[in-house]
């Protein structure tokens, strides 16, 4: 190797070293240790004696983790959420794309600019929008009282409804983006091909387009499930009391509770849970980091 | 006809979805009322309270700070990490580094920001630093989670250059900071700035890592409006989403308008 090339190497490759590798690597250390008062409130992992280091390691908190039902209710929830989410992301951004995908050459990248604009407003306040929907007195119950469909106001905030609209609205543009970047390198003469040789047109979508988008649909699917998963801000504003994800839970150990330890435990099971879909993800083809430089 | 069918059909519901929240918000931004519901006149009476809020101003300020230091590191890191995937061909441990790259593109706002705030306080207890968490540590926290965005526009961005021309310039005499200087770099320049622009708004956006890292005293604009939001949305939220709608649109034209101009130079 040209030895110009080492820093350019070592920089990033130190930074991901410090700053990402180490830190994970005492999350799953902390995760073994047992809280206790003082600052940092937990007992450390490794101690001197004599001069040799003394590893610690204890499972309690993983114990309570599988038998405590709070931990794994709140882990199945988060999964469900997340996959739920995304398929309300893929019912209502796949006709998107495909329209966006069959629209004039010179309109796609305005409508892409325009289902990705409101995503530059800013995450909360995104949030705060809703908030200002779903309230009591907010603008859905408003009309529908002023239209006389119901006589008092409708409980939508603080419900799994509104953690769900919300978790759709934040992460749509992410099931969009990939599914349109498969449907517009489809080539249409195979539909038409298809409908020449007297498909109906929904034959030709189920036989032809859906097929052939399919990399596209586990790439959006993905890109939605895994930031859904670990999610805090959207149950937290938006979902009730009892909208228990994982997200919320690790971050009530580690804020409310100052049981460090049990919050690190919280985030290894979180990570296991996202092995699989960055596994999927990375086969979907949407890789990111190709190796074409090889 | 079928086509147009499709269009709208297929857009017009998804588009209400995103922007009948936004409408609302911004109409409302402008009632001249405490309550959400009731249009009653037009009023700046949310604007007013959102300019004398200090709180606010000064956690948008740090804000705005904390996002240009955080994405000209990112845009730094990932230009070395974009230019390592995209031009070296073959290096020790390609793989590992691909995957650490990698993974804070797919790893929770929580677990990154929990991992970060562990390492700092080891840290302080090793070594005495950081003795205050705050911009500092919030800096670095939202370089580690930018520089990957950064490093993927780079390296899909040199994928498409020809490495023939700094071959070329090698080839010529150029030594490698030259080549670097006058053939890399300008063909880098779009992916970084639009690498800037991502990182500079992801670390605006961050509510989750920050929280985890910063300490007494250091309050960015997203852990100020989260703990009003805490509170119920009031329409001074709505003034502030609709000065960012603003700004973030005004952005927008002005690129466009470059983009227009390059494009029109280069026919």
């Amino acid at each position: 190797m040209k030895l110009w090339r080492v820093p350019v190497l070592a920089v990033p490759w130190c930074w991901l070293l410090v700053f990402l590798v180490a830190p994970l690597a005492i999350v799953v250390g902390i995760s073994f240790a047992q809280p206790a008062d003082g600052i940092p409130p937990y007992a450390p992992v490794l101690a001197w004696h004599d001069g040799w280091p003394i590893l610690s390691l204890d499972p309690a908190n993983y114990a309570v983790l599988l038998q405590d039902r709070f931990y794994l209710a709140a882990l199945l929830r988060s999964v469900v959420v997340a996959g739920l989410s995304s398929l309300a992301c893929l019912l209502l951004g796949y006709p998107m794309a495909l329209a966006i995908a069959r629209a004039p050459a010179a309109w796609r990248s305005r409508l892409l600019l325009l289902v990705i604009l409101p995503f530059w407003t800013g995450f909360l306040l995104r949030v705060t929008a809703w908030i200002g929907l779903l309230r009591d007195d907010g603008w859905i119950n408003g009309a529908l009282l002023a239209v006389g469909l119901i006589h008092a106001p409708l409980r939508l905030l603080y419900t799994d409804f509104a953690m769900y609209v919300g978790i759709v609205y934040a992460y749509l543009p992410f099931m969009i983006l990939p599914l349109y970047a498969r449907l517009s390198k489809l080539d249409p003469a195979l539909e038409a091909a298809a409908g020449d040789l007297g498909e109906s047109p929904v034959g030709v979508f189920l036989r032809v387009t859906w097929p052939l988008s399919r990399p596209g649909v586990l790439a959006g699917m993905m890109l939605v499930f895994i930031p859904a998963v670990g999610e805090y801000v959207i149950p937290e504003l938006l979902g009730g009391p009892g909208a228990q994800t994982i997200g919320r839970v690790l971050w009530t150990e580690f804020f409310d509770n100052h049981d460090w330890p049990m919050a690190s435990a919280v985030a290894v099971a979180l990570l296991g849970v996202l092995l699989v879909p960055a596994a999927l993800l990375q086969r979907s083809g949407s890789r990111r980091f190709d190796d074409r430089g090889a | 006809m079928h086509r147009r069918a499709l269009l709208t059909l297929g857009l017009l519901p998804g588009l209400l979805f995103l922007y009948l929240p936004i409408i609302l918000l911004v109409l409302f931004s402008f009632n001249d009322a405490r309550l959400l519901t009731g249009w009653a006149g037009f009023s700046w009476r949310w604007y007013a309270a959102l300019w004398h809020d200090r709180a606010l101003i000064e956690a948008a300020l740090l804000s705005l700070q904390v996002a240009a230091l955080a994405a000209t590191g990112a845009t730094l890191v990932g230009l070395a990490a974009g230019l390592a995937l995209a031009r070296f061909a073959r290096f020790p441990g390609r793989a590992a580094f691909t995957a650490a790259l990698a993974a804070p593109l797919v790893l929770p706002d929580v677990l990154i920001g929990l991992s970060l705030l562990l390492l700092f306080v080891a840290t302080e207890s090793a070594i005495g630093w950081p003795h205050n968490r705050g911009v500092a540590t919030i800096v670095l926290a939202h370089v580690t989670f930018s520089l990957s965005y950064v490093a993927v526009v780079v390296q899909a961005r040199l994928a498409d250059t020809d490495p023939a021309l700094e071959e070329a310039a090698a080839d010529l005499g150029a030594p490698p900071w030259r080549v670097f200087l006058a053939v890399t770099l300008p063909l880098a320049a779009p992916a970084l700035l639009s690498g800037w622009l991502l990182a500079f708004t992801l670390s605006l956006d961050d509510l989750v890592v920050a929280s985890f890292v910063s300490g007494p005293g250091a309050s960015t604009l997203p852990m100020v409006v989260f703990s009003s939001l805490h509170l119920g949305a009031t329409p001074e939220l709505d003034a502030l989403a609709t000065v960012m709608l603003a700004i973030c649109a005004a952005a927008l034209a002005i690129a466009g308008r470059i983009g227009v101009a390059r494009r029109r130079r280069r026919l």
